[in-house]
């Protein structure tokens, strides 16, 4: 008998993602993509499986449901991981952006053909160009550094909007705020880490 | 194409969050379709999401849950994957978004008169939650009535151009308006202008007349 696989537990949340792991992630990815590699995807499954899970349940699902989605985008990884390419920004973005789009389909019950159409585009831009996965990962460890160094009420109002997916006037209402002022919030938090990530580039 | 009115950073984090309804997130893909400043800003905006992701305290899962899942990969018929689309050669004139609802070209929309010089099509989907989805031709020289918004309100310019006091927009272009912004567009002169529109709530206009024409026009 196998040994009580990993996913049970999941991997530990609320921690810094280093630069080793996001690289295994990569070479799962790939693994996935090349050869529907399933120990490189029960791989991923245990480190963003249990991650999904608790964003759905942040978001307002119930555990079971929660989990049915998560398994959901899960499915989606197996199957769109050939579209990923580290230009698009780093693993755990483009999971998440899945994540998003099961969370708008089947929580939600809108529909997210709007962002999917937008997801696997390739679209000229001034940002360099067949970007390699070192960059890629240097940028989100550079959005990571500059989240950390957020004041309070600025990542708080992020993280209202993409974990719990509050709506701006569901942020002000929660927060007893002017909707401007969330507004303003949210422009400043985005602006400070442009500003970061410029610095990069 | 490149664009010189962008999306509102506020906008471009509650579309990568997710959080956008289905009229204000059509207006704003369709943006990303045609503009690569706005289309290289999600990609970070996407990012946060990610670090996001990353720090989040997990939660456990069913036991057998990969397994499980697994079993229903391979039992499922092989679902093919979409093929990448590639927004360099886009079929058509309409951003690929919006194709989904009024096919590749501007040409072919079924255009209903509602006011002399204003051409209205309402998108099926409108009002499903809440917000207003439609598409404008507006004739050349035209003035739109100076309107506040009863809510916040995002166009973008699928062609021709139009002027208030923000600039002037042209294809590409969008404007990101909170629900403080009163504007008048004025048409330019030469070609009609083309425009995709989602608002949060009917706007509401400024003078009589225009107050009588909105039962009309609806804009």
């Amino acid at each position: 008998m196998r040994p009580a696989p990993e996913i049970v537990r999941g991997t530990s949340g609320a921690s810094a993602k280093d630069a080793e792991v996001s690289a295994l992630h990569l070479q799962w990815m790939r693994a996935v993509a090349q050869d529907k590699d399933t120990e490189a995807f029960r791989g991923l499954f245990a480190y963003y499986g249990p991650r999904i899970t608790a964003l759905l349940m942040k978001s307002g699902a119930g555990r079971d449901v929660a989990e049915d989605i998560g398994q959901e985008a899960l499915m989606r990884v197996w199957r769109k991981a050939p579209l990923y390419r580290a230009e698009m920004g780093s693993v755990s973005a483009w999971v998440f952006t899945i994540a998003r789009n099961a969370r708008i389909d089947k929580l939600r019950r809108r529909s997210s053909q709007f962002h999917q159409d937008i997801d696997d585009m390739e679209l000229e831009s001034d940002a360099p160009s067949g970007e390699d996965s070192t960059i890629t990962n240097q940028r989100a460890d550079m959005v990571q550094t500059a989240l950390g160094v957020l004041p309070a009420e600025q990542r708080e109002i992020i993280e209202l909007a993409y974990i719990e997916d509050l709506s701006q006037s569901e942020i002000a209402k929660r927060l007893s705020l002017p909707l401007g002022t969330v507004k303003s919030r949210l422009r400043l938090a985005y602006g400070r880490l442009r500003t970061q990530l410029g610095a990069l580039s | 194409m490149n664009p010189h009115h962008h999306l509102d950073d506020a906008t471009l984090v509650r579309y990568a969050a997710g959080n956008l309804d289905d009229a204000f997130a059509l207006v704003v893909a369709s943006h990303l379709a045609l503009c690569p400043h706005c289309f290289a800003a999600l990609r970070e905006a996407e990012n946060i999401g990610g670090v996001l992701l990353d720090a989040v305290e997990s939660e456990p899962m069913r036991t057998g849950s990969f397994e499980l899942m697994m079993e229903k990969l391979h039992s499922d018929a092989d679902v093919a994957v979409k093929e990448r689309v590639v927004a360099a050669a886009p079929l058509g004139d309409v951003p690929v978004p919006l194709q989904r609802f009024v096919g590749p070209r501007l040409s072919e929309i079924k255009w209903r008169t509602i006011a002399p010089g204003i051409r209205k099509y309402v998108l099926p989907t409108s009002g499903r939650d809440g917000s207003n989805l439609y598409m404008l031709h507006i004739a050349p020289g035209m003035a739109v009535p100076e309107h506040g918004h009863g809510g916040a309100e995002i166009t973008l310019i699928l062609s021709g151009v139009y002027r208030d006091d923000m600039g002037v927009f042209g294809p590409g272009d969008v404007a990101d308006l909170d629900e403080h912004v009163e504007h008048q567009p004025k048409v330019e002169l030469g070609a009609p202008c083309i425009c995709l529109v989602a608002t949060e709530k009917p706007t509401r206009f400024k003078d009589f007349l225009s107050r009588l024409l909105q039962p009309l026009t609806g804009i």
